[in-house]
């Protein structure tokens, strides 16, 4: 027999054990969840983390029986944190009958916000997209889940106001942000709530991709000595932060992170735990694995005679938040599957159900969320944890702020 | 295309221009057509037309690119912001005036263009790697104009949401109307680009490539020439901006960053510098090779390996796969993908009977 020949048989019996796998597959109650990553583009430090988590919590679901008696099959691509394989993904989605997507970037999810709403198919946003979309009615398909920017700066300054003693008359404010459009999302929320909280705030813009910002932090430290910085940085940036303030002499514990320079890696990146001891970080769900969620999660790897996943160990932050999306995808699956008395949902069925999240907490790793169909945000719930003796502490409970205020401003841009 | 005569009977310049230089070339182009425009949106599902979708976009963008960069030789690293200039420009008439996209498409392209031959006024005095820098400064001015006029961007978010193309009534709106919508205009460009390359503009493009002192000296402008390739190659930039944003339903500007004008260069150097099969060749190669990789990886690496760890394992050996195959191709061939199918060819011009 010819080396060709020999070739062309082995791809064919490869092909037919693909076949049969994919074929005994479908036939088992399943349903299919599309998932958009970044494991090899420029924010591949936040995919790394984020994504493992997301998948050991749906193989944890699976191997007690799956959501309802369906087994799930998480369908991951990479989207490298550019639009065209973004499209590529949600439409490969598509075809392989997903009843929801995973988005992953704020100019993928803009780019595929009218796709979903044609195609009927949810798409969840976490931490990335606009704060409009937080309006389920504008915005039928698409799901910030998690705190937006605008609820993100509304908790920065209810924090702010409670470290400095219920008051911020007065007070001076510094925003040192990225200057793009994520960076100017919280603006309007700033500038209405200085006017009635009495503070004076001052925005520092540092360019992409913000690895050089010792003018701007030089002009807050040096000028404007504020009381409170609040930083919204993305990738390598937040770390620079917090060294060029460490190196001005800037008190730590008067700076807060929104959820993007808010992970160890960023703590890290920073020169440690010892630079950045103080430093306030907001978050969307919880960090640490001290959650019983978590501890299944590492039973289960040990039972398989496996370590726990290193992602773990080094950024609960952004593991956790995989952890976050999978759960709230799950629990969406789960109501639809409900609703439907147990027979198979549609994307429409799954976005019903994802609009009848509530009292969902996953023992505290999730905030007290009510996710409706006017709603999509689920409240807007922010925890802030700070830098302690070489760890991130919990720094009190899970809050909302200033919610009509956001209420107000999203009635206006819609 | 695919056949040639067996050597070079060409007695007049008019045979040497012609698109057609055999009758079995028609007969090419005609099974070409039907190809495209019967066979594949009838038989194919609408996530592979999806897949053609996107590199049609990207066949409009990368022949414009090699207009001004293969054949008048003057490099660009400004093509996305051109893109982005057309796609908001498209995006403004549209919402704001409710204009058809019979108008706003060429709109956008003719803004483009007028911003590109500004960007391009460098291009006068400096050469090279000079102005690969100029052209960089354009498009990161124009990334932070965008940024930062509301007017122009629409707002906080800059981003601008376009309702569907229409034709009378009817919304051009699943994958398979778009694809005959973008093939209409991919086709545009790729006969207007056949026609410009060999009239007397294109001919003026490549003597100015080739040595501008000898350009001017046989009598041709070359300032006027260098503004109308930037002028004519961001026509093709701002098309393409416009097409992504009917094809999206939004302009949004991240997604004509740095990275994307980049990936347009990595086109027209892979497909080959110069050539019109080369833009076409090379904008197919860079948008579907990663997705075929994957297509294929997928349920060979799926024998072995959990969901988890799957996409971990895919996500980057594609990466080097696809590194690893555009550096062999380059290898194989410098001249990129055009040359290496002339090679091809012109081995089988006399086979089976060469020598």
């Amino acid at each position: 027999m010819s080396t060709g020949l020999k070739w062309l048989r082995i791809a064919a019996a490869a092909g037919a054990i693909v076949a049969a796998g994919s074929a005994a597959l479908a036939q088992e109650k399943e349903l299919v969840f599309g998932l958009q990553c970044d494991r090899t583009g420029p924010t591949q430090t936040i995919g790394v983390f984020l994504c493992p988590g997301y998948h050991d919590y749906i193989a944890l679901l699976n191997s007690k029986g799956g959501v309802e008696g369906f087994k799930i099959r998480v369908l991951e691509i990479d989207n490298e944190y550019k639009v065209p394989p973004a499209v590529e993904a949600h439409e490969r989605f598509k075809k392989e009958g997903v009843v929801l997507e995973g988005l992953y970037g704020t100019p993928q999810t803009m780019a595929l916000t009218k796709k979903l709403e044609e195609d009927k198919i949810l798409g969840t946003a976490p931490g990335f997209g606009t704060a409009a979309a937080t309006d389920g009615k504008r915005y039928p398909y698409v799901f910030p889940i998690a705190a937006s920017y605008w609820s993100q700066g509304a908790g920065a300054i209810a924090f702010i106001k409670k470290e400095l003693g219920g008051s911020l008359k007065g007070k001076k404010i510094a925003y040192l942000m990225y200057d793009n459009p994520a960076g100017k999302e919280p603006l309007p929320i700033f500038e209405d709530l200085a006017k009635s909280e009495g503070f004076e705030m001052r925005n520092f813009a540092v360019p992409a991709p913000g690895v050089e910002m010792g003018a701007q932090v030089l002009d807050i430290t040096g000028r404007f000595k504020p009381d409170f910085v609040i930083a919204h940085l993305f990738g390598r940036s937040p770390s620079v932060a917090i060294r060029e303030l460490k190196g001005k002499g800037f008190p730590m514990n008067r700076v807060i992170g929104f959820v993007w320079a808010a992970s160890e890696a960023d703590i890290n990146a920073a020169g440690g735990y010892a630079v950045a001891n103080g430093y306030n970080t907001i978050q969307f769900a919880g960090v640490g694995n001290d959650f019983p969620v978590i501890k299944e999660i590492n039973a289960m790897y040990k039972a398989q005679g496996k370590p726990t996943p290193p992602q773990q160990e080094s950024s609960s932050v952004l593991y956790n938040r995989g952890v976050f999306i999978a759960a709230i995808h799950a629990e969406a699956a789960r109501n639809a599957i409900k609703a439907k008395g147990g027979a198979k949902p549609t994307s429409e069925d799954v976005r019903n159900g994802m609009e009848s999240i509530k009292g969902f907490t996953l023992g505290g790793l999730v905030p007290p969320m009510e996710i409706t169909r006017e709603d999509h945000e689920g409240g807007g719930w922010v925890q802030v944890w700070t830098v302690k003796d070489g760890k991130l502490v919990k720094n009190g409970d899970w809050f909302q702020a200033y919610r009509d205020m956001i209420k107000k401003h999203l009635a206006a841009v819609n | 295309m695919l056949h040639r005569e067996s050597g070079v009977f060409k007695t007049s310049y008019a045979a040497d221009m012609a698109l057609y230089p055999l009758p079995v070339a028609r007969w090419t182009v005609a099974a070409f057509a039907l190809l495209f425009a019967v066979i594949l949106p009838l038989s194919l599902h609408d996530y592979y037309l999806s897949i053609i979708n996107l590199s049609l976009i990207a066949v409009v963008g990368a022949l414009g690119l090699n207009i001004l960069v293969g054949y008048t030789g003057q490099i660009s690293v400004g093509h996305a912001a051109f893109m982005s200039v057309g796609a908001y420009t498209a995006a403004n008439l549209a919402v704001r005036f409710d204009l058809p996209f019979w108008i706003t498409l060429p709109a956008g392209g003719l803004m483009a263009a007028f911003v590109g031959a500004i960007v391009g006024i460098p291009s006068l005095r400096i050469k090279g790697l000079y102005l690969a820098i100029a052209t960089l400064a354009g498009q990161l001015i124009i990334e932070w104009v965008i940024n930062h006029t509301p007017a122009i961007s629409g707002g906080a978010q800059a981003s601008i949401e376009v309702p569907r193309p229409a034709l009378g009534d009817h919304q051009i709106k699943t994958q398979g109307q778009l694809y005959f919508f973008l093939l209409f205009f991919a086709a545009l460009s790729i006969v207007a680009t056949l026609n410009l390359v060999r009239s007397r503009i294109g001919r003026a493009f490549v003597a100015i490539r080739d040595q501008d002192i000898a350009a001017e000296i046989i009598g041709i402008n070359i300032y006027r020439y260098k503004l109308l390739a930037f002028a004519i190659s961001s026509f093709y930039a701002g098309v393409c901006g416009v097409l992504y944003t009917y094809y999206l339903g939004i302009a949004n500007y991240e997604q004509f960053q740095i990275g994307v004008s980049i990936d347009y260069l990595a086109m027209i150097i892979i497909g080959g510098l110069g050539s019109v099969l080369g833009s076409i060749l090379g904008a197919v190669f860079v948008t579907m090779l990663p997705i075929v990789i994957r297509l294929v990886m997928e349920p060979l690496a799926g024998l072995f390996l959990s969901a988890g760890e799957l996409s971990s394992v895919v996500a980057s050996t594609r990466l080097v796969l696809f590194g690893a195959l555009i550096i062999f191709f380059l290898v194989v061939e410098p001249e990129g993908l055009n040359r290496l199918w002339r090679n091809i060819r012109n081995y089988f011009r006399t086979w089976p009977f060469s020598y």
